[in-house]
């Protein structure tokens, strides 16, 4: 057996690559996300053009996002993939669930404010945070 | 399913980290083979016999076989 071929790091390597790619991608996101929401208010008082094309730089950036994210994925050994698909269907699962329930409140006048989409997107950051820490930890 | 690859890394004198780097896998997913809490593809398995120069057989046993 080639012991030089088990102390190249390709794997790793690869694994961090995507890694920077998907925080950079992610990070842009974040911005043009900003730029979309707070750019009309702020820079050019509510132009339509400029609106227009930042809620579609903020979709293109998103697809980026994605694309990046798959690529991530693609990258990961089976073990990695698995931990990822289970993380995800959980994260899936519980927003599917409880935004569902949280919906209902309002018609059935549990609560009386309009649901607010950015709770889902936070439960759905935390779910998955802690089912993607706790694959990891199940085959340490 | 049972395997030897923690025996027959030791025979070769390899870290799981070494091994890890030749079958492109992470050292976690070595370690998880090795104490049986996952079981490898067959894709993987494959690669595991040819770097070792055996049989698919010789390396994991079904233990419902067994």
């Amino acid at each position: 057996m080639d012991k030089r071929k088990a102390d190249s790091n390709n794997y790793t390597t690869s694994i961090n690559n995507t890694n920077v790619h998907m925080l950079f991608w992610t990070a842009a996101w974040l911005a043009s996300m900003v730029l979309a929401a707070y750019g009309p208010r702020l820079i050019w008082d509510f132009a339509t053009l400029q609106t227009i094309l930042g809620v579609l730089f903020n979709l293109g950036v998103g697809f980026g996002m994605i694309l990046s994210t798959k690529r991530h994925v693609q990258t990961l050994d089976e073990l990695g993939k698995k931990i990822f698909l289970d993380a995800a269907a959980i994260t899936l699962g519980m927003a599917l669930v409880c935004g569902i329930s949280y919906e209902l409140l309002e018609d059935i006048r549990l609560i009386s404010g309009e649901p607010q989409i950015s709770f889902l997107i936070v439960l759905m950051s935390l779910t998955f945070m802690a089912s993607h820490a706790a694959g990891h930890w199940k085959y340490r | 399913m049972k395997n030897r690859l923690k025996v027959l890394r030791a025979e070769v004198n390899w870290t799981q980290a070494q091994l890890a780097n030749a079958l492109q896998v992470s050292r976690q997913t070595i370690n998880a083979i090795e104490t049986g809490k996952f079981d490898p593809s067959l894709k993987l398995a494959f690669k595991v016999a040819r770097l070792f120069e055996l049989g698919i057989e010789d390396i994991f046993q079904d233990e419902a076989a067994s």
